[in-house]
């Protein structure tokens, strides 16, 4: 070594400005100047002008209704577009003076963009969009993806992989049906769905905790199960005799009196389901008990350090089955979507990847209950939106449009996660 | 309390790790188990603790045989652990921690988080421990997360504390505090296990001492006796306790580290502009505690890691852009601290895991396959020489001992033509015969000229090693000492004191361990001369 290095100050830090710094990622503001410019000629600038676009945002139950709205389609484009491009310059301003963007800028951009986008797709149509029914669609769109998200975090926080959701999903679906169709019920077709989960649930935990296989073979092993024992059920009992088996009430439509009245959020929320209701008081106690209980911090301990929790007397495989069983009684429940809730009969593989999609939200969610409310609502939205386009009728072919929830899925989980940390000790088995 | 252990036996498979072991702690003593890496210390506080099930034997609290079935009965008896490895959830705070198992609850299962902090609070001013109970854990220094699992322990009325090797991610000035926190605790009449393998402290510390070898008690000792009695009766045989190394003769420098700094994904500065030189023929250590970046270091210099800014020259020619096995193939020999995850495939045979770096160029390779034979041939010869104690070179790796682990890593990077050694905790968990055959091969490769880096932890390894030492802190380091400096010294650098406060402060007043060194060069006994 050389000689100075000995005498130098070394525990006070030198010059800050002339210390080498960690390279500066440009993902985000590269991505964001994409779309804009993207949406600045796509939307913008190459469509004809002198079309107009209508948005229609009022229902007819609200305290007071609010005229349609018609945009000039061109220019409404091309401004949003130019809000998109100001925000990804701040971006890459904020970038390189290494400074951190808020959550705000990609909600904002968003927003901005899929405006732009849906003004473009409505440009000249006779039909107008019809806004608060895209959101409430969007909300009932994410009803399973809430739960399955929230089922994963309830499993993956004691450190079992649940990629059995999809599954799980599955299972509730199948016995909502048939239970709300054999007793005329549609409560109890709700009651029977979180039940179906466990089961499956309690077939993970014997395999992972019991037998500690490999926690993702299992889930996708009884993916398949249930695919198949549903299906084989599907083709011997539920169709022979459809009208016994196979076609359950619909869930009715509660309004919450006064709140459901007012314009946009009344109707988004609070004309609902009693499974969205549900939802909402699940998301709320999962949020305080996971953080705040000794039920959640044990339930933690135990995904993120399990030696240690057993060091202080927690029984770690037994915290670990439980919170799997409920999780996935959880994603159960969130599988009476597809059939009591949205008011059709069993079909075979109805859950359609979504629970694989209800993984991704967890994960954009970072494992927190409001976050997977939040990122399964965006999935919900990227769903609903190829729908109501498809209605609409836009210039894209149909397969495209079908494609969009899971580009969205893709983009979302690499692009704006970021650095998640996921529970230390997930996916790795407990044995003393 | 009165804690006793009857003929307490603990078997895996055919590895006897508890024979028949008595051990009695008297209340208000503070008992020192004494034993090398892999004398069953470890294990037996385990079976105490409720960890493990006994084959045989009986715990007694009181006279009153007691069974543990878990750890929660344990601690509901009255015994607290500290682990040698924290059992301290990183991403939870420090009243999170102490309160989880027991934590004081409002209406509906939610946490009084007042209590929780209220009771750290409490025990922490007490002993004077400063811990602020909403840190979270992964932010505090060892030293202090080594003070919440003492919270811990007694937040929950532990009577008997065990320390698993406390010492071992401490400066001496942190392990002064301890024995201070050990002593306060004693008055109030904690009874406390104190295991160890280090001599200096079991001296300074303890009231008894009892020596475990190979899962046998194989005496008792009083504190009195002299490093050279507990040595010979921890090992078995008479042991040096010193490394036996000739003066360095130091050649031209031919490594060269310039301004190297590392920075990770969460934008934590790891290494931070670290400049440092080797020259031939010596040995430098990198001493610091635990985390300190170290580990990147190493890593970066392998070429695991791309630094941000910096150099590393080998007889002038750059590492750093280079891939790992092109820094390989240049001359580096490396040794990672885990030789069970980095350093070995634990399920390939030793065969196999001797020619990792060599499989794919000749006489190994032959165009597409292996030559089995060579690798077979090449074997043989390198277990005869670093005296690997193997059944076969067919076994796996994994299955063998620490020690003869790490003399296959040891084997495998030194036979190759080197022009640079790195080494990291070369010799963490082995055995006493394993330490000193690793410190003399080590040795050997210095005297063949080659540069040599030391990463350690272990005060007693730098001092004993090397011929320089360069202390890191936080990345940085913190200033160049010879070897063989003054532990208190060094041990004031590692926690970030630049050197010539260091040496003002460690001359005004000296720890425990710093003093029984200082004496012992005084004494001129033979293990510390030939320093």
């Amino acid at each position: 070594m050389s000689a100075p290095t000995t005498d130098r100050p070394a525990a006070t830090a030198p010059d800050e400005a002339a210390k080498p710094l960690a390279p500066i990622s440009w993902k985000a503001p590269t991505g964001y100047g994409v779309f804009s410019v993207l949406s600045l000629v796509l939307f913008g600038l190459l469509p004809d002008s002198g079309r107009e676009s209508t948005f229609t945002i009022s229902t007819s139950k609200d305290f007071f209704q609010i005229d349609p709205i018609t945009v000039p389609s061109k220019s409404t484009a091309i401004l949003l577009s130019l809000i998109a491009l100001g925000l990804a310059v701040f971006s890459y301003v904020e970038t390189k003076n290494r400074r951190k963007v808020g959550v705000w800028l990609p909600a904002i951009f968003g927003v901005c963009v899929v405006m732009a986008f849906l003004v473009w797709a409505d440009a000249g149509k006779d039909s107008p969009i019809p806004l608060t029914g895209l959101l409430q669609g969007s909300l009932f769109l994410a009803i399973p993806l809430v739960f399955g998200a929230l089922s994963g975090l309830l499993c993956e926080r004691s450190g079992i992989i649940n990629v059995a959701i999809e599954g799980q999903l599955l299972a509730g679906a199948f016995l909502a049906a048939v239970v709300a169709s054999i007793t005329s019920s549609a409560y109890a077709g709700l009651i029977a769905a979180p039940i179906a989960g466990a089961l499956v649930g309690a077939l993970l935990v014997l395999f992972s905790i019991k037998y500690v296989v490999n926690q993702i073979i299992v889930g996708v092993v009884l993916n398949v199960l249930v695919i198949g024992v549903t299906s084989y059920l599907f083709s011997t009992v539920l169709k022979n005799d459809a009208a016994r088996y196979n076609s359950p009430p619909k869930l009715p439509t509660i309004d919450i009196p006064v709140l459901s009245q007012i314009p946009v959020i009344g109707p988004v929320l609070f004309r609902q389901t009693v499974l969205v209701y549900v939802m909402y008081v699940v998301v709320a106690l999962l949020q305080i008990f996971i953080f705040r209980s000794r039920w959640g911090l044990r339930l933690r301990a135990v995904g993120e350090h399990p030696k240690a929790a057993d060091t202080v007397g927690i029984k770690v495989n037994r915290t670990r089955m439980r919170s799997t069983i409920l999780g996935s009684a959880v994603a159960g429940l969130g599988g009476a979507f597809f059939t009591v809730a949205a008011g059709l009969a069993f079909g075979k593989e109805m859950t359609g990847g979504k629970g694989f999609i209800a993984l991704a939200a967890m994960i954009l969610g970072r494992w927190n209950p409001v976050g997977a409310l939040a990122a399964a609502l965006l999935f919900g939205f990227s769903d609903n939106l190829q729908v109501v386009l498809g209605i609409v009728g836009t210039p894209i072919p149909s397969q495209i449009m079908l494609m969009t929830p899971y580009v969205v899925t893709i983009f979302a989980v690499a692009g704006l996660v970021g650095r998640v940390r996921p529970p230390a000790s997930e996916g790795i088995p407990y044995v003393k | 309390m009165k804690l006793e252990l009857r003929g307490i036996t603990k078997r895996f498979g055919a590895l006897v790790a508890n024979d028949h072991i008595d051990l009695v702690v008297q209340p208000g003593e503070i008992h020192a188990l004494l034993g090398e890496n892999g004398a069953g210390k470890s294990t037996l506080m385990n079976v105490l603790y409720g960890l493990y099930d006994p084959d045989e034997g009986e715990v007694l609290l009181d006279d009153e045989p007691r069974v543990f079935a878990g750890p929660g009965d344990a601690m509901a008896a009255g015994i607290g652990m500290v682990h040698q490895h924290f059992m301290l959830v990183p991403v939870f705070t420090v009243a999170e921690n102490v309160a989880l198992g027991h934590e004081p609850v409002k209406g509906g299962g939610l946490i009084d988080r007042a209590a929780a902090r209220k009771l750290v609070k409490e025990i922490s001013d007490r002993f004077g421990f400063d811990v602020d109970p909403d840190a979270l854990i992964e932010n505090l220094p060892v030293g202090a997360q080594q003070r919440v699992e003492i919270i811990k322990a007694l937040s929950r009325k532990a009577e008997v504390l065990i320390l698993d090797e406390p010492t071992a991610v401490l400066t001496p000035q942190e392990t002064d505090e301890l024995i201070g926190i050990m002593r306060q605790l004693k008055e109030s009449g904690t009874s406390i296990v104190f295991i160890t393998h280090k001599l200096r402290e079991v001296r300074a510390i303890a009231d008894r001492i009892t020596v475990i070898r190979r899962g046998k008690v194989v005496g008792e000792a009083s504190p009195t006796s002299t490093e050279q009695e507990l040595a010979s009766l921890m090992v078995g045989r008479s042991v040096s306790l010193g490394v036996d190394k000739g003066p360095a003769e130091p050649g031209e420098e031919t490594v060269q580290v310039r301004g190297l700094t590392v920075i990770d994904p969460a934008g934590v500065r790891q290494v931070d502009d670290v400049s440092f030189g080797v020259r031939r023929g010596e040995i430098l250590a990198i001493a610091g505690v635990q985390g300190n970046g170290q580990t990147e270091l190493t890593e970066v210099m392998l070429g695991l890691t791309q630094p941000v800014a910096g150099s590393v020259q080998l007889d002038g020619d750059e590492l750093v852009g280079r891939s790992v096995k092109e820094v390989l193939r240049a001359g580096v020999g490396f040794v990672p601290e885990d030789r069970t995850i980095d350093g070995l495939v634990s399920e390939f045979s030793v065969a196999e895991n001797l020619v990792l770096d060599l499989h794919d160029v000749p006489p190994f390779a032959r165009s597409v396959q292996m030559n089995l034979a060579k690798v077979r041939a090449n074997a043989e010869q390198r277990t005869v020489e670093f005296d690997v104690r193997t059944p076969s070179v067919e076994a796996a790796a994994g299955t063998l001992s620490g020690g003869n682990q790490q003399k296959v890593v040891l084997a495998r990077e030194m036979s190759r033509p080197l022009r640079l050694f790195i080494a990291s905790q070369p010799t963490r968990g082995l055995d006493v015969g394993s330490i000193e055959f690793v410190h003399q091969r080590i040795v050997q490769e210095r005297d063949h000229g080659t540069p040599v880096i030391i990463v350690s932890t272990e005060l007693d390894e730098v001092l004993g090693l090397a011929d320089r030492i360069v202390v890191m802190y936080r990345g940085r380091i913190v200033g160049e000492v010879p070897g063989g400096a003054d532990r208190d010294v060094l041990g004031l650098m590692m926690a970030g004191v630049p050197l010539a406060e260091a040496q003002a402060q460690a001359a005004a007043h000296h720890t425990t361990l710093g003093g029984a060194d200082l004496e012992a060069e005084h004494g001129t006994t033979t293990e510390e001369a030939d320093r």
